[in-house]
């Protein structure tokens, strides 16, 4: 298991060190995905298949694929990947290296500070079962809430205002998360709800 | 009769208050017959008590009348008292005499001006305290008087007020003759803290029995009161003031400047003269700071373009003679100067007032010419005065008087010999250059400017009389080469020779012109006779090269007059040799950049400077807050690094 | 050796991290930020795993879920709010909004 687990450490690394100096948003997503797989790789070898089973379904599976599609709806185009080859100068980075260093240096000594452990057992799926539906079930009840808000909350902040009329008609009092004064965000809100329902909400296209 | 000796200061004191109160509405002639007549009554009262004394001399020599206590501290006493002797009666006779001849010839010279009453109270008030200073028995009245002729010398240097060019010339005045001032009242309080006293014969005493010849205290104070001196006599280094002051219309330049005020400073220190005679080296000084002056203002006198201030040069060169007749412990001789001087010198001035108002208020020489036959009595008493400034032999008053100042100085132990040289050798023969050199420009030639005005009686007058007094007035001390007339010496010397307790060494027999005055003839004959052939040989020299400059023309003559060539020597001694640039950067302007910094209230500074950094250090706070994320991830990476390196090494 | 995987795992959660820490600093772009935000949560979760293998406990996985999950509504809302960035500045430069500086 110790090969393995090293090739897996160096070839995540060096995906990550690749994911974020990239200057094409995908080509990064991409690194970014292999760099999940081969810790997913390095999590089998930790003995938690499980957990690896999770990582490349969700992470790499849903969120990075969600990145994804953000990123190509955004539809930067080549200027942006020529900016950010400017953007990306030896002043930008080398303060930040150093910074990180230091925590890196820091994190190891405090690592090195203690014996390495005698045990080392695989802990199947069926234990962490156990476990989320034990002492930690409070704690899987509010993921799920978590979840919930995110999704209420990323629909939410994802839609498109529609710039309407000023003031005008005091709208329905809409119970809105954190009230606006112009009554035409109110009406907004109805409007957009009711876009919702039918399908109206265009993605793209010009503000 | 001396019983009536207090109203001749009061009269033109009462002259002035009426004036200064009433004037505005009242006539002109009523305002001209309080101003001059009160004048003219003091000079009346001042004959008849100096006939009484010199027919009936009182027998100390002096007359003491104590009007009233002024200050009355235990150990400290001040009476407002007068003293009247042979010096008292000179000077008041002068400032009486000739003030009253100005004051007459004012009444026409000031006839268009629009504060005619003014100009009389102001005069008024100069004659009153005048008189004041030169009768005070004691010094702080004497202060008195002294700062009221240094009010009125601004008042009057800054009467037509309404051109800010008079007004600077009156602030000059004042400001520098003050400096003199400050220093003279620190010899006051020297006085007093030593001796005790402030009264002039008291103190006098008193300094004689205790101070040792030459040391210390009796040369501070002697020096302080030469700092008076200096400033209100205008000799170096405070003469910048004197020419300024011709700003001032020609009475006051005539009065004050001229024949009273500036000899303020040569009275101070005849009077005080014991205390010189205890400091020798201050006597030497005083006679140094007389030459000096005679030569710088003899040389800027020639370079002068405005009428008036040749004239205010000159006077400054004269008084430098007094101060060397001072010098050399020749008191009477300097006294004697003082009076001739006066007379030529108020005639001096009122002639060029005649030719200034004729001129129709032209100041400049060489715009001026041919007044010979258009203003001939002018022409003719300004003739005289010259005469008399240049010391031409026999003839003139002023002859007598230099003479006789030459003679002791050539006798004085310190460098005598070249003391004359310098005073009575190229000292004569520049006052010749310079006076003549005014009289053949702006008499002889062609008449450029039409006269617009005929001196009538009101100024013709007064300038016959001083006329006759500027040949007439040396008549009473004659060289011993050519008479022995001593009138000036009997009646005069005995005021700083004689009657003096302290014995020879206090009585100024201790310099040299001791065995001078007392007998007025102790110069070796031949010598003396000799001397006075060179001087007025030279002073007719004078004559001549002025005549052959200006009124027949060297022939590199391009134009009016002026030498050709020497331009930067010629606009150095037209600047006065210098003085006003050298104060100006030396005082003036490091004081003014002094002042406009402290206007600035720096203080405040302090102040504002908290509140910019408390600003400052708030903006450079804020600046944290820059509104971009990357900022405060940063400040979280950092936070957090420090906050695990703790944990780690802690 | 084997027993020492997880320390080697958790020096490897350091180093992934720093590299995560690296590029949320360095990079202007929001959708880069949100990438090394990613990676430093994977690391998180890596050094949990890490733990719990050390340990031999199912704890280390059940943080491990939980990470998941709180990335993935991260990740939800933080994409969302880049959407509205993006439509109100008209870039992805972080630097843009800065309208809150004081």
């Amino acid at each position: 298991m110790v090969v393995p687990f090293f090739v897996a450490a160096t070839i995540a690394v060096i995906a990550t060190l690749f994911a974020i100096t990239r200057t094409n948003a995908v080509h990064s997503l991409l690194n970014l995905i292999v760099a999940i797989l081969s810790l997913a790789v390095i999590f089998y070898t930790l003995g938690a298949p499980f957990a690896a089973a999770l990582e490349v379904i969700v992470y790499a599976g849903a969120i990075v694929v969600l990145l994804l599609f953000v990123v190509m709806m955004l539809n930067l185009g080549r200027q942006a990947v020529a900016e950010e080859r400017t953007l990306l100068t030896t002043r930008v980075w080398i303060l930040p290296a150093l910074l990180a260093a230091a925590l890196l240096v820091e994190l190891v000594v405090l690592l090195s500070a203690r014996a390495p452990a005698a045990r080392n057992s695989i802990v199947g799926p069926t234990e962490v079962g156990v476990a989320l539906f034990g002492p930690y079930l409070v704690a899987v009840e509010i993921a799920s809430f978590l979840l919930i808000a995110g999704i209420v909350g990323a629909f939410h902040l994802g839609r498109r205002l529609r710039p309407g009329s000023q003031g005008g008609q005091a709208g329905a009092p809409g119970a809105a998360v954190g009230g606006t004064p112009a009554g035409g965000v109110a009406r907004e809100r109805r409007q957009a709800a009711a876009g919702v329902l039918l399908g109206e909400d265009h993605p793209g296209g010009a503000e | 009769m001396y019983s009536l000796l207090w109203l001749i200061p009061l009269l033109p004191l009462v002259g002035f208050l009426l004036l200064v109160f009433f004037g505005r509405g009242m006539p002109r002639t009523l305002a001209g017959i309080i101003g001059a007549g009160s004048v003219g009554v003091s000079a009346l009262l001042t004959i008849i008590d100096g006939i009484g004394f010199l027919s009936a001399p009182p027998a100390a020599g002096f007359y003491a009348e104590r009007l009233w206590s002024w200050v009355a501290l235990p150990g400290f006493t001040i009476d407002v008292g007068f003293r009247f002797d042979a010096l008292t009666l000179t000077m008041m006779a002068i400032i009486t005499v000739v003030g009253f001849l100005i004051h007459l010839y004012s009444t026409e010279f000031m006839a268009e001006d629009g504060e005619f009453a003014l100009f009389f109270a102001y005069m008024n008030l100069f004659v009153a305290s005048m008189l004041l200073l030169v009768m005070a028995d004691n010094l702080l009245v004497l202060y008195l008087g002294w700062e009221g002729v240094g009010l009125c010398s601004y008042l009057l240097i800054g009467f037509w007020y309404r051109d800010p060019e008079n007004g600077a010339a009156a602030r000059k005045a004042f400001i520098v003759t003050r400096i003199g001032d400050v220093a003279m009242l620190i010899g006051f309080a020297v006085i007093v803290a030593n001796l005790g006293t402030l009264n002039i014969q008291e103190l006098m005493r008193r300094a004689a029995g205790e101070w040792a010849v030459g040391s210390t205290l009796p040369i501070l104070v002697a020096a302080l009161l030469l700092g008076g001196a200096i400033g209100k006599s205008a000799q170096v280094p405070l003469q910048v003031w004197l020419p300024d002051a011709m700003a001032g219309p020609t009475p006051v330049s005539a009065l004050i400047h001229a024949a009273t005020m500036v000899t303020a400073g040569v009275y101070l220190i005849a009077r005080t003269h014991v205390l010189y005679a205890l400091a020798p080296p201050v006597q030497l000084a005083v006679a140094i700071i007389g030459l000096v002056t005679l030569l710088v203002a003899g040389f800027s006198a020639i370079a002068q373009v405005d009428l008036k201030r040749v004239l205010a040069y000159s006077t400054v060169s004269q008084i430098g003679y007094m101060f060397l007749g001072l010098g050399v412990g020749f008191y009477s001789a300097a006294m004697l100067h003082f009076m001739v001087h006066a007379f030529f010198k108020a005639l001096l001035f009122l002639g060029a007032g005649a030719v200034i108002l004729g001129q129709g208020d032209e100041h400049n020489m060489f715009k001026m010419g041919g007044l010979r036959r258009a203003m001939p009595l002018t022409f003719v008493t300004f003739l005289i005065g010259v005469a008399s400034l240049s010391a031409l032999p026999v003839v003139t008053a002023g002859f007598y008087s230099k003479e006789w100042i030459l003679s002791g100085v050539w006798q004085s132990p310190h460098d005598g010999p070249l003391m004359w040289l310098l005073a009575g050798g190229v000292g004569v023969l520049l006052t010749s250059i310079y006076s003549f050199r005014a009289l053949f420009i702006v008499f002889f030639g062609e008449q450029k400017i039409q006269t617009t005005h005929r001196p009538g009686v009101a100024i013709a007058l007064p300038l016959v009389v001083l006329a006759v007094l500027s040949i007439g007035g040396g008549l009473v001390q004659f060289p011993p080469t050519i008479a022995k007339v001593n009138l000036f010496q009997s009646f005069i010397g005995p005021v700083f020779y004689g009657g003096l307790p302290g014995g020879a060494a206090a009585s100024g027999a201790a310099t040299n012109g001791g065995a001078v005055a007392v007998g007025g003839a102790a110069a070796g004959g031949p010598t003396e006779a000799l001397l006075q052939i060179i001087a007025s040989a030279l002073s007719l020299i004078g004559v001549g090269i002025a005549y052959l400059l200006y009124r027949r023309g060297l022939p590199s003559h391009a134009r009016l007059g002026e030498p050709a060539g020497f331009r930067g020597l010629k606009a150095f001694l037209f600047s006065g040799l210098g003085f006003d640039w050298l104060y100006g950067r030396l005082l003036v302007r490091p004081f003014l950049a002094v002042s406009s910094f402290l206007k600035g209230d720096f203080i405040e500074y302090l102040y504002v400077a908290i509140g910019a950094v408390n600003s400052g250090a708030g903006r450079l706070l804020a600046s944290a807050q820059s509104g971009k994320v990357r900022w405060y991830l940063a400040g979280l990476a950092l936070g957090a690094v420090v906050a695990v390196g703790l944990v780690v090494w802690l | 050796m084997s027993a020492q995987l997880p320390d080697y795992a958790l020096v490897l959660a350091g180093i992934l991290f720093g590299m995560g820490l690296l590029g949320v600093l360095m990079r202007r772009n929001i959708i880069y930020i949100l990438i090394s935000v990613e990676v430093m949560l994977n690391a998180a979760g890596l050094a949990f795993i890490a733990a719990g293998s050390r340990l031999a406990q199912a704890d280390g996985q059940v943080m491990f879920i939980f990470i998941l999950t709180l990335a993935a509504a991260e990740a939800s809302v933080g994409l969302a709010l880049i959407i509205q960035f993006y439509r109100a500045y008209r870039t992805l430069d972080s630097d843009a909004a800065k309208d809150m500086r004081g």
